[in-house]
């Protein structure tokens, strides 16, 4: 009996974790075909973009900033042992746009903007405005969770640019500034080595596909959640950590991908 | 918060954003040293062109008149076709030469072009038939190991009087 039960538990988790990929599918196709509202509303859109961009933006910087400082510390104590301090520059822009910038940001941006996306759409499940909506004849999915994935698409490659910018400046006020490594040659090496191309926009590629990631994950979780103050709560602790995940995988797929050759 | 207030800061923001991607492209990138201006292309073939890439830059006494834009095999003669733009404005003689160099011990290689003595320049669409291949590490290793253990060799058979002379 007791082997039918696990081969009974097994065939249940592969039916319940497949029909999970498929609502999350379809979901993400409901989403997408709803979105023309975006462009003949736009001001939902930017209200979202503030909601989730401009309010996710000092975290942002005072991140870069530090991951900056440490980079240029950091760097600078491998360097000097081979002597090469100049190519300090080199090594912070390269982390900065290839990985740290894009990631980073993502992993904040996750835990900063998905979490109240997840907890704002569980909670309007949970009062029943969605329901409401529908009574209405609003279709929620376009009203409310369309208007939220375009704000995060465009917010997250934006962060993750201002990321890599401030990061580079903390590495530079560390390096030039506090260390003393030679600005030209700080500049120069760093311009000599890193690509427009494969380097800087890869890295804007990574953090847009980083965004539909993080905020499909968020609206995912919110509109699956279980209508209670619990549910709410899982819910918001599993777009932290499903999310983190995907971008964690998402980032060794595309780096592999982009950075192979 | 009024919308034309919350219009202003997504605007800013998006601005910010912009700025960022431009401030990485031309100061951290290299975007500062594309040139758009109008270029002709030039091809050159080489026995081998060793770790050569496509962007690698095209120097003529240590400056960059250009860029390597595409390296294809020819299966006819067995050579790598390099295809370079140069740009317009530089001009060099049609029996100029092409070198496969390093920039330092180990760096990345790059093109060198060095002028020749033609009155004639070279036009669109032309290739430079001076080539020198890039200087394989390994090969110039074994040549010198050859050569030195055919001196050695040589020097056991032949009187040790006569073995300078005829080796050099």
């Amino acid at each position: 009996m007791s082997i039918t039960q696990s081969i009974e538990r097994l065939g249940r988790t592969v039916r319940v974790s497949v029909s999970q990929i498929g609502n999350f599918t379809l979901f993400f196709l409901r989403l997408l075909s709803q979105s023309g509202i975006v462009l003949r509303r736009p001001r939902l859109l930017t209200q979202q973009v503030h909601f989730i961009g401009n309010h996710s933006l000092l975290i942002i910087v005072v991140s870069g900033l530090f991951v900056g400082f440490v980079l240029g510390l950091q760097g600078y104590y491998t360097l000097n042992r081979y002597g090469s301090e100049e190519a300090l520059g080199l090594l912070v822009a390269l982390s900065l746009t290839r990985e740290l910038g894009p990631v980073v940001t993502a992993l904040l941006f996750a835990g900063r903007a998905g979490t109240s996306l997840t907890a704002e759409i569980g909670l309007m499940k949970a009062g029943e405005q969605l329901a409401a909506m529908e009574v209405m004849a609003v279709d929620p999915v376009r009203r409310v969770l369309a208007p939220r994935l375009w704000g995060g698409i465009i917010a997250m490659p934006v962060l993750a640019a201002v990321f890599s910018m401030v990061g580079i400046i903390g590495g530079w006020v560390v390096g030039v500034l506090l260390i003393g490594v030679d600005a030209g040659a700080f500049w120069s090496q760093m311009q000599d080595g890193v690509d427009v191309w494969k380097d800087v926009m890869n890295g804007v590629l990574k953090s847009v596909v980083f965004g539909v990631a993080v905020t499909l994950i968020a609206l995912f979780e919110g509109w699956q959640a279980k209508p209670t103050p619990e549910g709410v709560a899982r819910a918001t602790t599993r777009t932290v950590v499903t999310g983190s995940l995907a971008v964690l995988g998402l980032d060794f797929v595309l780096t592999a991908l982009m950075f192979g050759d | 918060m009024s919308n034309g207030k919350t219009d202003f800061w997504v605007g800013l923001f998006v601005l910010i954003g912009a700025m960022a991607i431009v401030f990485l492209a031309l100061r951290a990138g290299n975007m500062s040293s594309f040139s758009f201006g109008p270029k002709y292309q030039l091809t050159a073939k080489f026995d081998n062109i060793g770790g050569l890439k496509v962007r690698a830059p095209v120097k003529s006494a240590g400056v960059v008149v250009g860029r390597v834009t595409s390296i294809r095999f020819d299966d006819k003669t067995y050579q790598a076709v390099v295809s370079l733009e140069i740009e317009k404005g530089y001009d060099f003689p049609s029996d100029s030469s092409v070198k496969i160099l390093t920039a330092g011990l180990l760096g990345e290689q790059y093109l060198g072009i060095e002028a020749g003595g033609e009155d004639t320049n070279l036009q669109n669409g032309q290739s430079i038939r001076f080539t020198q291949s890039a200087i394989i590490l390994e090969s110039l290793i074994s040549q010198f190991l050859y050569s030195t253990a055919d001196k050695q060799g040589g020097a056991d058979k032949s009187s040790p009087a006569a073995a300078p002379s005829a080796n050099k």
